[in-house]
């Protein structure tokens, strides 16, 4: 047996061959029901890749996504399914792990064409930000809600807070990640603030939510679905575009991260701090290759740990390292949320990020970078498990 | 901030605790009502451990047993919150919700407010004391442990 399938890897065995997307809704705006949401994206990414949809035989997700597998196989008269697969934990966590899950399954034989996607309609089935109508609780909840801590943005921001207290960190650093995402919306017609656009002032004025979350360091919520093709390697030169190769991919979190109420050692963290090196050792490259980054914003203080726990700068320069200039397209120094993200995009729970990295990598992104051979998606800062990926150019091989 | 009809910092309305189908919190939500506070500290190890689970997570002991530990600490973190994310907080607000850390039990944190002024700036690493909220009236009764500054 060749070294080639003996190593346990996923690196440059998968290729991203489609993309699709529905058109992206205000929450509650969608025409349409999540399901024919999901199935609109898949169809488009199928259609993007030039294969007949008949031809998948897998499909993965995230976030207990309700567009259940096998409906969606029945609905597609796809003729054989060989792997189903939701990635345990909520929200966008999961987004680069369901790539991830797919991908293994291609390279462990179990199944050759699978569709990776997450549908999302909050009109239909109720929003993240809102919390009336519960009479009790147990579990962690029950540790917080009674307090006030009840939505994401009110169970993050003592995370976030810590971090600028230990390191420093002003509110500036955060202003930069929510003005360079809104800055790249402006060129995306897709994008739900397209024609919205952002300055400092605007940002400085904005309500708090939470302090030290503006309204801008929010993500939206939206309804829509986004999914991808995924085939092995070998078989990625067949289709019309350009493939995005899997390059790595890692996901989890560290000791106890995952102990309830706020009871993380690692507490000023995003989570990353044992996936990151997963992510660098199974793609075989570092920061310093990495062209442009998609990274999920829950919210702008989100990123800022995360992109330090990837090694992008130190805890302590943050401040001098995020800047409008430095993340924007098409030459800053490390382009960010390229499409506009969580933030001004759409929130499809991360999942918009992955396409986004792959019209990077493909060289087609409305906000192309010119260091495009390597793109990273970073998904779900601060949740457990998290999950990160790199894509890369058949170059990068 | 209470308001005036009311020794609740908070308005009513907001989901009442209470322990799991399962009990693993039970002696926790007990201990409140009586104006005690308990956590998990492993009798064989002498892990401490919040919240609650079956298992001593350094040592694999089951069942870690609960002891009552003095209502203090110092705020590791803490967030002042504007926006109404449920029916019961429109028109109020802000408030200050905080993060406490008790060194005298292993560094266990839990979540509370923090009475008094929720405009007034607040540190990290202040010294608070806990202060019981008793929820008499509500079905079934609970009550939280609130924090003010030493």
């Amino acid at each position: 047996m060749s070294r080639q399938t003996s190593e346990r890897t996923l690196r440059g065995r998968v290729a991203v061959i489609g993309i699709g997307e529905t058109q992206y809704y205000r929450h509650g705006a969608s025409p349409d029901a999540e399901f024919k949401l999901a199935l609109k994206a898949i169809l488009a990414a199928c259609d993007d890749a030039g294969i007949d949809p008949r031809e998948i035989d897998g499909f993965s997700s995230y976030s207990d996504d309700r567009s259940e597998a096998s409906r969606l196989a029945a609905a597609l008269g796809i003729r054989q399914l060989r792997t189903a697969t939701m990635q345990w934990g909520g929200g966008g966590g999961g987004c680069c792990a369901a790539v991830a899950n797919a991908a293994a399954s291609i390279v462990a034989g179990l199944a050759d064409c699978v569709v990776v996607f997450r549908s999302l309609a909050q009109g239909e089935y109720g929003r993240f930000g809102q919390t009336s109508g519960i009479v009790s609780l147990s579990g962690e909840k029950a540790y917080l809600m009674p307090y006030g801590v009840l939505a994401p943005p009110q169970r993050f921001a003592m995370r976030v807070r810590r971090f600028m207290h230990d390191y420093g960190v002003r509110q500036e650093a955060l202003r930069a990640i929510a003005l360079a995402s809104y800055h790249h919306a402006q060129a995306n017609p897709r994008a739900i603030m397209h024609g919205k656009p952002l300055d400092p002032d605007k940002y400085d004025a904005s309500r708090w939510i939470v302090e030290p979350f503006h309204l801008y360091d929010c993500c939206m919520e939206n309804d829509g679905a986004a999914a991808l093709v995924l085939v092995a390697a070998e078989r990625a030169a067949d289709f019309r575009n350009k493939p995005a190769y899997l390059l790595g991919a890692a996901v989890g979190s560290g000791f106890r991260a995952g102990a309830a109420p706020h009871n993380a050692p690692h507490y000023a963290s995003a989570s990353f701090d044992t996936v990151a090196p997963d992510l660098y050792r199974m793609a075989g490259v570092g920061p310093m290759d990495v062209g442009v980054v998609q990274s999920y914003e829950n919210f702008t203080g989100g990123v800022v740990m995360a992109l330090t726990e990837h090694g992008f700068f130190r805890p302590d320069e943050a401040n001098e390292f995020l800047t409008f200039e430095n993340l924007v397209a098409p030459s800053g120094r490390l382009p960010l949320n390229t499409s506009g993200g969580n933030l001004a995009e759409c929130y499809m729970h991360g999942f918009e990020l992955v396409l986004e990295a792959v019209r990077q990598v493909r060289g087609t992104s409305v906000n192309q970078v010119r260091r495009n051979d390597v793109a990273m998606v970073i998904g779900g800062p601060m949740v457990t498990p998290v999950s990160d990926l790199l894509l890369g150019s058949e170059a990068t091989l | 901030m209470s308001s005036p009809k009311s020794s609740f910092y908070l308005p009513g309305g907001l989901p009442a605790p209470v322990a799991e189908p399962d009990g693993l919190s039970a002696p926790y939500w007990a201990g409140l009502r009586q104006e005690r506070l308990v956590v998990q500290r492993c009798s064989r190890c002498g892990t401490w451990q919040f919240g609650p689970e079956w298992i001593c997570h350094r040592c694999h002991a089951f069942d870690p047993e609960w002891v009552e530990v003095a209502p203090q600490g110092r705020i590791f973190s803490w967030e002042r919150v504007w926006h109404p994310s449920h029916a019961a907080l429109r028109e109020h607000g802000p408030y200050l919700a905080v993060l406490v850390e008790l060194p005298h039990a292993g560094g266990v944190r839990m979540i509370g407010n923090l009475l008094g002024d929720p405009l007034r700036a607040v540190t990290v690493g202040a010294e608070v004391a806990g202060v019981f909220e008793h929820h008499c009236d509500s079905d079934p009764p609970y009550s939280l442990l609130q924090w003010s500054l030493r």
